[in-house]
């Protein structure tokens, strides 16, 4: 009986809705080819003269630094976070779900504890720290803190994969005189494959997006991440802006995409497994 | 010998754990205390804390109107926008679920807003779709309408940003659709053999056994909601206008804390958002026991 209820109409609806909800986007990338003064006019998608001048004129900014200068460094921080977290979570992971240890059940719900504890009580003495560090305006306040496994959803997520890897393959290795360091790096690393790929990928994404953590650190404009460089659209707002506008935001989702279309099997899985939110 | 001892049963376990432990003390712990005790204290930055017990919390509870505002527009943001958001996640993910041909393509494309919601380049687009020459009132126009700058009127600025929190139903969306699929195509047989209609299987089978997901759903998403930052800067520009309509308490708190630098008060601010987080959450999980039902 259930969804005899005419797979057309069902059909209809989802191809509707998926439309109304992707529209904006597709007008930005239409958008991002058409001539300003058509921007407004057209609520289309089709334009007589679509051109790539809104692509040559905004990668050239708007003062003597370059989109290339942003999209570099949008690269470096992601790139590192993305090492960062591999190697410090799965080694939190590892330790929580195999290794005995004194504490751990206190630990283990210490980390629980502040898995949701919000960013903003941390931000200002953490800002303060960096400061007297004088790491503001570097990359490193961005990226020191996942080389010490401070996003606890990737340790939670690995450690609930590392206890689905059959125990007797760690006494076997240890038969063959394995110690902990060669069964982490011999044998979980490799069989937590998907998890480290999933963790890989939500790192990419929020360093890429991120925008409050960047804003917070990077001040001088040779330092700026992608999510900055389009920032500094806003302040000069004429209607001629518009065009390279959206076409720097085109530019600057496309990463983001491509991970989307290559690994949507491990994003998906990511998101329903728990913990992990979107 | 009791180093030894220790460093022999325990020593490997705390060496792969090392760098959590760095951080968690230097990047937890001691930001929470020093949050804490900054908090109590008139803070500007380039001098030294000075300790003026509650006085920041009074200041913020008594003689701060953008306080008051900010609070106004987040929980409107909260509790509008996620109960919306999750409705509209729960029916398209009904309406995708069983025996859709295309299942993976549209729950693909249902997902590029939550993929790209949280960006710069969104927040940038929604200030001309909702702009005074938006495409939003290019369409209007197309009824006669003559739309308004949506974003620069204060009755309606919030909303365009509660429209953009909605759009991005498609990650609560997943959740559903996984938890639907692991519903037994038994139960709606056996259910069906009693008799119960197509509305009343949705209520008394699907639903049911749909709550703990709506229940992490709605924890995962208050908490993200309340900590909603790019688009209330993007779309007001920084400023949390016009006259304070999309002020976010977390956009509010920025502007404290690394504007005018008032660290202290900052901080005082930091810990009331994250009071108001815990008791909401913990609202949500008394209240679960009412609700929430957990398979034995």
């Amino acid at each position: 009986m259930r969804g005899k209820a005419s797979p057309l109409l069902r059909h209809g609806l989802n191809i509707v809705v998926t439309l109304l909800m992707i529209y904006p986007l597709l007008w930005m990338f239409s958008s991002s080819f058409k001539q300003p003064q058509h921007i407004f006019t057209d609520t289309g998608l089709w334009s007589d003269a679509f051109t790539l001048d809104n692509y040559i004129l905004g990668w050239k900014g708007l003062t003597s630094v370059t989109f290339a200068t942003f999209f570099k460094n949008s690269f470096v921080v992601s790139g590192l976070s993305i090492i960062g977290n591999l190697l410090s979570c799965s080694m939190a992971a590892y330790a929580f779900a195999r290794l005995q240890f004194r504490l751990k059940t206190l630990l283990f719900g210490l980390m629980l504890l502040t898995m949701m504890l919000p960013h903003h009580v941390t931000m200002i003495p953490q800002y303060i720290i960096f400061n007297k560090l004088e790491w503001v305006n570097t990359f490193l306040p961005l990226i020191v803190p996942k080389f010490t496994a401070t996003d606890g959803f990737f340790i939670f997520l690995m450690i609930q994969f590392i206890r689905n890897i059959p125990a007797e393959l760690d006494q076997a290795a240890t038969m063959d005189g394995c110690g902990a360091i060669q069964i982490y790096w011999r044998l979980i690393l490799p069989l937590a494959l998907p998890a480290l790929v999933t963790t890989a990928i939500f790192t990419f994404i929020w360093t890429w997006n991120d925008f409050l953590g960047q804003i917070l650190y990077l001040s001088d404009i040779k330092q700026y991440t992608v999510s900055l460089g389009l920032r500094t659209f806003l302040d000069s707002q004429g209607d001629s802006q518009w065009g390279r506008l959206f076409a720097m935001s085109t530019l600057s989702l496309v990463p983001v995409f491509a991970i989307f279309i290559f690994f949507q099997k491990y994003l998906i899985e990511g998101i329903t497994s728990g913990g992990v939110k979107g | 010998m009791r180093m030894s001892s220790f460093l022999k049963k325990d020593g490997i376990g705390y060496l792969f754990l090392s760098p959590w432990i760095v951080g968690m003390l230097a990047f937890t712990i001691v930001p929470v205390a020093a949050s804490l005790y900054l908090s109590f204290t008139d803070y500007e930055m380039f001098d030294s804390p000075v300790w003026n017990g509650t006085y920041n919390y009074v200041q913020i509870f008594t003689n701060d109107k953008q306080f008051w505002e900010s609070l106004r527009v987040t929980l409107t943001y909260v509790f509008l926008g996620v109960p919306l958001e999750l409705a509209f996640a729960l029916l398209i993910a009904l309406m995708l679920n069983k025996g859709l041909s295309g299942l993976r393509l549209y729950r693909a494309l249902y997902y590029v807003p939550s993929l790209f919601g949280g960006s710069v380049a969104v927040a940038l687009l929604w200030r001309q779709l909702f702009g005074a020459e938006g495409m939003v009132n290019g369409f209007l126009a197309y009824f006669g309408i003559e739309g308004i700058s949506w974003i620069a009127t204060p009755e309606t600025a919030l909303y365009t940003i509660i429209i953009m929190k909605v759009w991005q139903f498609g990650s609560p969306m997943i959740i559903f659709l996984a938890g639907l699929q692991q519903i037994p195509n038994d139960l709606y047989e056996a259910a069906s053999i009693d008799g119960a209609g197509k509305v009343s299987q949705f209520l008394r089978v699907t639903v049911p056994l749909l709550t703990p997901i709506i229940f992490f759903n709605l924890i995962m998403q208050i908490i993200s909601a309340f900590q909603a930052f790019t688009p209330a800067y993007i779309v007001s520009g920084g400023t949390g206008g016009p006259l304070n309509s999309t002020l976010f308490y977390t956009l509010y708190l920025y502007q404290k804390g690394f504007i005018s630098f008032q660290m202290g008060y900052a901080s005082a601010l930091a810990w009331i958002l994250l009071i108001m987080i815990s008791i909401f959450t913990a609202i949500a999980f008394l209240s679960s026991k009412k609700w929430v039902h957990y398979e034995k």
